[in-house]
């Protein structure tokens, strides 16, 4: 059988973001390149923030993955270029991440300021009537909110540029 | 830079378990955490032209040997004193990053491009604290202006020239540490100028210099033994 781009891409579905566990790496955006040398595999992922600490799970989960599919030969490397920002995040991604109970980032807004992160959609209730508690969460890319409609407090995952 | 984000990362985490409210110790657990990155990804492009690996320097260095500003080894003090540490600090950051992105050196552009839009936090942070201390009570706006007063000669600190100022200049790699000085009195004048407090007078004020070539305060070492005590117990140990 002869391996394509296309396969690995569909068997990264697979590989979760451990701390989100319904939100596949390649919805979440993070996978940059996937190249195929016979039978080597590289996979090129950018961090979401510099200093996740989950970076190196993502990595070994990867080749845990393709080795359940006989790629024996994988590497992972981390790149800076063509940074991460919150707007790659696919749709459907973001329909997981609500459905996980955590609010999806605000799209394409280039400029991130206390305005845009106060009123977050509540996840659980749909209300906008709700406030940001703090910019900083239980993991670098969530902030903590309240939600007065349904008295609720909930996290948003951080739009980031 | 790369010091200045592991020396800076480490005495925001002693906040830990101290902060005076839950959300302020998540906030200063959280920039810790980004600033501790930021620095791997700089000791890593570092290891990439031929240094040795990010632990090995982050961790077995003495004192002499680190070329942070002296701003960053201060002890956490009080929270007035490191809220505004963080404000002079974070807006000289973003800044020097933002200039960064653009630089001619294209691993230092990647990644100061991705850590801007992170320190942009640290910085809304910054400017809330300083907006509603400095304009709350006499004895907040009393305490906060004490802590600029203290800070702001280690802070101009943050810009002294490296030797190699003018190579970097005209190669295009960075601005140049004159105009930065510049573009960070204007952001952080622009914020003191909304409260009620004021920024001591530059022309009065001595520059703390020497942190960029080894020249540190007494703080600094027990730091160091104390981030690096771990990896001299057992350099192959994983946690």
């Amino acid at each position: 059988m002869v391996i394509t781009k296309n396969d690995i891409f569909s068997w990264l579905e697979e590989v979760k973001d451990p701390e989100i566990p319904v939100l596949s790496l390649v919805d979440l955006g993070v996978i940059r390149k996937v190249e195929l040398d016979d039978s080597k595999v590289i996979v090129t992922m950018t961090p979401t923030f510099s200093g996740c600490p989950a970076i190196d799970m993502m990595k070994d989960d990867i080749i845990d993955t393709l080795k359940k599919y006989g790629i024996d030969d994988c590497k992972v490397n981390v790149t800076f270029k063509d940074h991460w920002n919150s707007d790659m995040i696919s749709e459907k991604g973001r329909k997981a991440i609500k459905k996980f109970g955590i609010a999806p980032p605000p799209q394409n807004e280039l400029v991130i300021d206390l305005d845009i992160l106060e009123n977050v959609n509540c996840p659980h209730c749909d209300s906008d009537n709700t406030e940001m508690k703090t910019p900083f969460g239980p993991t670098l890319c969530r902030s903590i909110h309240y939600c007065h409609g349904c008295r609720q407090g909930f996290e948003q995952f951080k739009p980031l540029q | 830079m790369a010091d200045d984000q592991l020396i800076i990362g480490h005495r925001n985490s002693e906040w830990n378990g101290l902060g005076p409210i839950l959300e302020e110790d998540i906030a200063f657990c959280s920039m810790a955490q980004d600033k501790i990155g930021q620095s791997l990804a700089f000791y890593s492009i570092l290891h990439e032209m031929g240094e040795s690996d990010p632990d090995t320097v982050a961790f077995t260095r003495n004192s002499p040997q680190f070329h942070n500003c002296q701003l960053v080894e201060l002890p956490i003090g009080e929270y007035d004193f490191s809220l505004v540490r963080h404000f002079l600090f974070d807006t000289a950051e973003y800044l020097r990053f933002n200039a960064l992105a653009k630089s001619k050196f294209e691993p230092i552009a990647d990644v100061s491009a991705k850590i801007k839009g992170e320190i942009q936090y640290h910085i809304m942070h910054a400017n809330t604290w300083i907006k509603q201390l400095g304009t709350a009570t006499d004895e907040s706006i009393e305490r906060m202006q004490k802590a600029i007063n203290v800070a702001f000669p280690y802070a101009l600190g943050i810009f002294e020239e490296s030797k190699y100022e003018g190579d970097l200049i005209d190669d295009k790699i960075f601005i140049g540490e004159h105009l930065l000085r510049e573009q960070w009195i204007h952001e952080i004048d622009k914020v003191i100028a909304s409260t009620d407090l004021v920024l001591p007078d530059l022309a009065a004020e001595e520059a703390h210099l020497g942190g960029r070539y080894g020249e540190h305060t007494e703080h600094l070492q027990p730091l160091l033994t104390e981030m690096s005590e771990v990896f001299t117990v057992d350099p192959s140990a994983e946690w």
